[in-house]
């Protein structure tokens, strides 16, 4: 079942019977609590009295799903597209490929930006991680992974350390040095523990904590200094494939998409999800926040791209056209959140018009799919990454 | 599946669409309108879709081939 399998081990001592024994949280009365599976076992059939039984609790669930759908429904007074009718239209792109970086021997499946806008760590199937000046394309720093498939890395907000993982089902922690001499391997600090691959990794504001994804359906906050587990985030169904960080002004969430095709928001303090959305059709590859922090958007195997506005509580726009037919991989916002760059499995680059609901562009250049696709951090360029094992920044 | 585990499961589930329910929600107009909003605002500091000078972007400038 579901559940059991996806368990992240937390150990400790239950909130009921004292025992030391793996716990799961147990919500009561709305407040957090850790409980053995014993304890919540019987908290569970506790609560039940001589007429309810599985069937009245299936119900009230989706009594409760029908109720949130009208609610949210009752709000939808208009489309953003129609909102959007009154701003100017876009006009022609020029985006070409300024700077291809070379270098890996298998499939780019991820890569982030270094706070300084110009270097660029980038994570590959054959084990290998390296930093790129994409200035220059020189590589700086490579590292080679004791696993293949580095399905997520990470730059460190500081630029000194980047985070990595994958098929290891750890994420690992490398300082970055210019010694020479030193080896970067023989510093790497192991952070994060799943029992399934990791899929996604992100610093939060300082070096000093990582959130992770992974397959086996839970996300986790690590304290990246001692390797403890600070929370763990249970809820997915599925394999959790993507997180991002809400921006630093809007608070404490971050937002996940799994196979499960659902998106959800999550508070980091209480490990609670607060919001969740499930209008995709199949697994969301990727999600990422508008600039504001009020909406986000995903991209999806079901080949569409999705907007989602947190405070209306549902989506409120689809990227998509019948000639759109591959899954989308990887998706990101310009600076102003005008527009929306998505990476898909046909090899191109969709660019959107994020209010019109609009394609504006669409880039050619890659020979594979793209895997992975980021804005710079001062919005000047993005970089897209393949499974032609290449990187292209495109500005 | 003993009974026992789908209990505690669906109860889960009932208490997280409880508090989903409880959310607060305004209309897509207004948040509509916000997004709008914040777009238009920040155009001219967005380089990939305004463009700037092509001195001032790094990717742009050309760049001196190294035939060293």
């Amino acid at each position: 079942m579901c559940d059991q399998t996806f368990l992240v081990n937390v150990f400790g001592s239950c909130d009921k019977c004292f025992k030391q024994r793996a716990l799961r949280p147990v919500f009561k009365k709305s407040q957090q609590l850790s409980y053995c599976s014993t304890c919540a076992e019987i908290m569970a059939t506790d609560g039940l009295h001589e007429n309810e039984t599985l069937a009245s609790l299936k119900s009230e669930a989706e009594s409760l799903k029908g109720k949130l759908e009208e609610e949210r429904a009752k709000l939808h007074d208009v489309e953003l597209h129609q909102v959007a009718e009154r701003v100017e239209a876009l006009g022609q792109f020029v985006m070409k490929t300024r700077r291809t970086l070379k270098g890996h021997g298998n499939k780019v499946l991820c890569m982030d930006w270094c706070k300084d806008k110009r270097r660029i760590v980038s994570s590959s199937q054959d084990g290998k991680v390296i930093v790129w000046d994409s200035f220059t394309t020189n590589k700086e720093h490579a590292v080679t992974m004791p696993c293949t498939w580095v399905m997520a890395c990470a730059y460190a907000p500081s630029g000194c350390a980047i985070a990595c993982g994958g098929l290891d089902n750890k994420c690992s922690v490398y300082p970055l040095t210019f010694d020479k001499n030193e080896n970067m391997a023989a510093k790497k600090k192991s952070v994060a523990m799943h029992t399934n691959y990791l899929s996604a990794c992100s610093f939060t504001n300082s070096d000093m904590q990582i959130l992770t994804a992974s397959g086996d359906g839970t996300c986790a906050l690590w304290d990246v200094e001692s390797g403890q587990l600070l929370q763990s985030f249970h809820g997915h169904g599925a394999d959790v494939l993507c997180l991002d960080l809400a921006p630093s002004e809007t608070g404490n969430t971050f937002v996940s998409g799994g196979c499960d095709k659902k998106a959800m928001v999550w508070d980091m303090r209480s490990g609670q999800c607060v919001q969740a959305f499930e209008t995709h059709e199949s697994d969301i590859n990727s999600v990422r926040y508008y600039p504001s922090g009020d909406a986000f958007a995903s991209g999806s195997d079901d080949a569409t791209c999705r907007l989602y506005d947190l405070r209306a509580d549902r989506e409120v726009a689809i990227y998509s056209k019948e000639s759109i037919i591959f899954g989308a991989s990887s998706v990101d916002f310009s600076l102003s959140g005008r527009l929306l760059f998505a990476g898909y499995n046909d090899y191109t680059i969709n660019v959107w018009d994020v209010l019109k609901g609009a394609r504006v562009s669409i880039l050619f250049g890659h020979e594979n799919r793209v895997s992975t696709l980021r804005v710079s951090p001062d919005g000047t360029a993005f970089c897209s990454g393949s499974w032609d094992h290449t990187l292209r920044v495109w500005a | 599946m003993s009974s026992g585990a789908s209990a505690s499961a669906l109860q889960r589930l009932v208490e997280q669409l409880k508090l989903e329910a409880g959310v607060e929600r305004i209309k897509v107009s207004q948040a509509a309108a916000e997004l709008q909003q914040y777009c238009v605002q920040n155009a001219c500091k967005d380089a990939l879709l305004v463009g700037i000078p092509a001195g001032s972007n790094p990717f742009r400038e050309p760049r001196s081939c190294a035939l060293l």
